[in-house]
């Protein structure tokens, strides 16, 4: 059952576009170093979305930042399209978890959308255009004067999640970005990212502990083990491409997938000691 | 950059409800609370303590045999007329300010400046800051005699005089500020590229900014009070030097006079910089009423 070879197996034609290698991440605290990611290995295929689910404290957020280019791993390699990540590269963004964080409260949307842009140092017509067309693309025409603090905490994720496709990345990393909103705006939002994940065609890498989540979004789920942390399993989710949170989640499959991943994430959590095949 | 230059709150933030109605920005009008008050009503709140004091005052100084160092209102109203609309107004009153918006403006620039490095580098804050808490710990009156030596008894004494005292407020605000810039923004900044003098201008400064506000307010308060002190001594003109002037000849009227125009001053001033505040952290308010759930 296990897929221990960590390759896009149904879609090998297309070329690797962020190749995780031997990643391994030990933080030094004086006396004890602790060990938060052993040895992670895994490739994301060109336009592809993958989920990567784990039970809680294995190391999600120290992965996703070592990827990101924010923290310098210990060991392994990075790449992003074939250039080694050692910085946060200019192909990349990032939507975090804590939205009501990652916004810039002094500036209105727009500005907030804008500023990546302007680092890019594109000219004003074209951030015009890419504002516009992202902001419509989340819904929030008609927004982009207010601030985000006036905005309700699943339009703020939603600005978040424009700035990043405003910028044009080659992969878009999220960050458990619905941990945080309620139940029925996650469902609008989980189907804003399939939305924009078919037209775009980036490469997302989805992390998320929610298991329903996880298979309902992606086409690849990747089972994190507990700390210290490996690939416990990589399972392809051969659910159509159109999907609905009603039928969907309905569907036989999306049941059988789900138990699986489940059965996984029980059996991370049980012990790290077990040899993973 | 566009600001909110007026938030009321309660009409703004709908942080953690359900979506708006599509298609309309949220309100960000200024549209009063029911049951606040009305301009009018508002003006007799604000003036209704100042006119009992005065009241009671006059009341008291109005008596026959009532001290000789307790001028009525109207005997201060009338000395404060003749002196201050007079050519001492050039003599005094703007030298004075002019000291005191110098040894601010300075102040601030080199306590926001040190203080930025300082909040960014923990390195030079391990090797600076205990010197900066025993100069700190000098209470910058007791510079005075010393600045006359070294500086002379001119403009610039008085300046630095401002200065030391005005410095440690700003400079303590802006490093726990900067400090204190969420890491969040700040790995989101660095996600998308913003780094150098834009990290500093979009993210530091404005995340530091209500600190940074904070500390120019108490900053604002100290100079008024060391510019009069530093003109109490070896001076020649000032509202401090007056004041004294007039203290020592027994022209007592005129001695009120200079105090009610000390007031008068630190009022305006502190209006200034709620006006100022207002506009620079606009989003700050906002925000803060936004949290409430207002």
């Amino acid at each position: 059952m296990n897929h221990q070879n960590h390759q896009p197996n149904h879609q090998g034609e297309r070329p690797a576009m962020l190749k995780v290698t031997g990643l391994q991440k030990i933080y030094n605290g004086g006396a004890t170093a602790v060990e938060a990611v052993r040895d992670l290995t895994f490739e994301l295929a060109e336009g592809e979305l993958v989920c990567l689910v784990g039970p809680s404290g294995c190391g999600k957020t120290t992965l996703l930042k070592c990827i990101a280019g924010l923290m310098a791993p210990t060991g392994g390699t990075v790449e992003l399209a074939d250039r080694p990540v050692l910085a946060p590269p200019p192909g990349m963004a990032v939507v975090f978890q804590e939205y009501g964080r990652s916004l810039f409260a002094w500036m209105s949307v727009r500005d907030n959308v804008e500023l990546p842009l302007k680092e890019k140092k594109l000219p004003k017509a074209r951030r015009t255009e890419l504002v516009t067309e992202s902001l419509e693309a989340v819904g929030l025409t008609g927004f982009a004067d207010s601030y985000p603090w006036q905005l309700s905490g699943g339009m703020q994720q939603r600005v978040a999640i424009a700035r990043a496709i405003a910028y044009e990345p080659q992969v878009l990393l999220m960050d458990e970005p619905f941990a945080a909103v309620d139940a029925q705006t996650r469902a609008d939002l989980e189907d804003l990212v399939r939305e924009i994940w078919q037209r775009l065609g980036v490469t997302v890498l989805f992390v998320t502990h929610d298991i329903d989540e996880a298979v309902y979004l992606g086409e690849r789920v990747l089972v994190l083990s507990n700390s210290p942390t490996v690939v416990q399993d990589d399972i392809t989710v051969d659910l159509p491409v159109e999907r609905d949170q009603l039928t969907t989640r309905q569907d036989e499959r999306f049941t059988d997938l789900r138990a699986r991943v489940y059965a996984q994430i029980q059996r991370a959590k049980r012990g790290t000691d077990q040899p993973v095949a | 950059m566009s600001r909110p230059t007026t938030v009321e709150p309660g009409t703004t933030g709908a942080a953690g409800t359900g979506s708006p109605p599509a298609g309309t920005a949220p309100a960000r009008r200024t549209r009063r609370r029911p049951g606040a008050p009305g301009p009018g009503l508002r003006l007799l709140h604000v003036l209704a303590l100042p006119a009992l004091i005065v009241g009671v005052y006059w009341a008291v100084t109005a008596q026959p045999g009532a001290g000789f160092y307790t001028p009525t209102p109207a005997a201060i109203a009338s000395a404060f007329a003749d002196l201050w609309f007079s050519e001492r107004f050039f003599v005094d009153v703007l030298p004075s300010l002019g000291r005191l918006l110098t040894g601010f403006a300075i102040a601030a620039v080199l306590g926001v400046g040190l203080g930025v490095l300082l909040g960014l580098d923990a390195r030079v804050r391990a090797t600076i800051e205990p010197v900066l808490e025993f100069l700190r710990a000098i209470p910058p009156p007791v510079l005075v005699p010393l600045m006359i030596m070294l500086a002379g008894i001119d403009d610039s004494m008085k300046i630095m005089v401002i200065v030391f005292g005005c410095v440690w407020p700003v400079l303590l605000n802006t490093v726990e500020g900067v400090r204190a810039v969420d890491p969040v923004l700040s790995d989101t900044a660095r996600c998308y590229g913003v780094s150098g003098l834009t990290r500093l201008r979009v993210l530091v400064l404005r995340s530091a900014g209500p600190q940074i506000m904070a500390g120019l307010r108490l900053a604002l308060a100290l100079a008024i009070i060391l510019m009069v002190i530093s003109e109490m001594f070896a001076s020649s003109s000032g509202l401090g030097f007056a004041i004294v002037q007039f203290q020592r000849t027994f022209a007592i009227p005129e001695m009120w006079a200079g105090m009610v125009l000390l007031g008068v001053i630190g009022f305006v001033l502190s209006s200034l910089f709620e006006l100022v505040e207002g506009r620079v952290l606009g989003w700050y308010r906002g925000l803060r009423a936004a949290n409430r759930g207002e």
